[in-house]
């Protein structure tokens, strides 16, 4: 990936934030004037940011079904909305890596975000059907154990229905049995990452406690 | 026992796991430390712990990677 150097003025504006390396401070120094410093420096910025968010959204590309004038568009507005957020969150960048790479960050987290929202408006399976079918390739099941993997995944779906809460299983559903983008569901749901981790987190320990307990799955071991 | 590795690891979960909010805040740090070779992983075990179950953040961990690595100092 040819990258265009983007800290060629660290020398030229030394701003005494302690802490900071130069070119960090010179990115904050001069993102907190006003004037045309602070807009060719946020025009760099822009174009940084239009940059990562291309290679990310070519990276991610192939495994997300979208190419062409639609994934460019996607990295575009990705760039834009995260110079927004960075520009909004500017006093909360406390020097623990370079600027450049937590202004980034941001790219990355709206490439993320609009692919996400992209699958919601796209849906490629249906968010809410149960599709047990997956379950065997997913997991690796080979095809000569299927009359034991058919006694896990029943087991495995008595547990679904008996010891997972309403939302638990309603996510378990959309993430595992059908293949739905976290970053989709939590479209869908009105969440937020977090929380929909969260949840999967507690079914996955409720559901392997269950499978322990059945026999199907060993209990934890060290080193593991 | 582990005759079903696959579906195993999957429902596998970690305590040290700080979850997707406290991976995400210190992402960029992470970052830096796996692309300078720094012992990322023992440093921030939690974070570690994260990225190895959430595919969404694992994701943006690789994505903030390849970017760290194809900037210039």
């Amino acid at each position: 990936m040819a990258m265009m150097p983007v800290n060629r003025r660290a020398d030229e504006t030394p701003v005494t934030a302690a802490g900071l390396d130069p070119e960090s401070a010179w990115w904050l120094g001069v993102l907190a004037e006003t004037g045309p410093r602070q807009e060719a420096a946020l025009a760099r910025l822009h174009e940084l940011l239009v940059r990562i968010a291309r290679a990310e959204a070519r990276r991610r590309g192939p495994r997300v079904r979208i190419t062409g004038p639609e994934l460019d568009d996607l990295a575009c507005q990705a760039a834009a909305d995260a110079l927004m957020a960075i520009i909004g969150k500017l006093g909360q960048f406390r020097g623990e890596s370079r600027f450049t790479t937590w202004a980034c960050k941001f790219a990355i987290f709206e490439v993320s975000a609009k692919i996400g929202r992209h699958f919601w408006r796209h849906p490629a399976v249906p968010l809410d059907a149960e599709d047990w079918n997956r379950l065997p390739d997913r997991f690796g099941f080979e095809p000569a154990r299927e009359s034991e993997w058919r006694d896990l995944l029943a087991a495995l779906r008595r547990a679904v229905d008996d010891e997972l809460t309403a939302r638990q299983r309603e996510v378990f559903v959309a993430i595992v049995l059908n293949g739905v983008p976290l970053d989709t569901l939590v479209i869908k749901l009105g969440s937020n990452r977090n929380a929909i981790y969260k949840v999967l987190f507690d079914a996955r320990r409720k559901l392997r406690a269950a499978l322990v307990a059945g026999g199907y799955l060993g209990h934890d071991t060290a080193g593991r | 026992m582990n005759d079903w590795p696959g579906l195993d690891d999957f429902l596998r979960t970690d305590p040290q796991d700080v979850g997707c909010d406290q991976a995400m805040e210190m992402l960029h740090v992470y970052v830096e430390l796996v692309a300078a070779g720094a012992p990322a992983e023992q440093r921030y075990p939690g974070i570690a712990a994260h990225l190895r179950a959430c595919g969404p953040c694992g994701e943006d961990f690789e994505g903030l990677l390849a970017a760290v690595r194809g900037e210039p100092d």
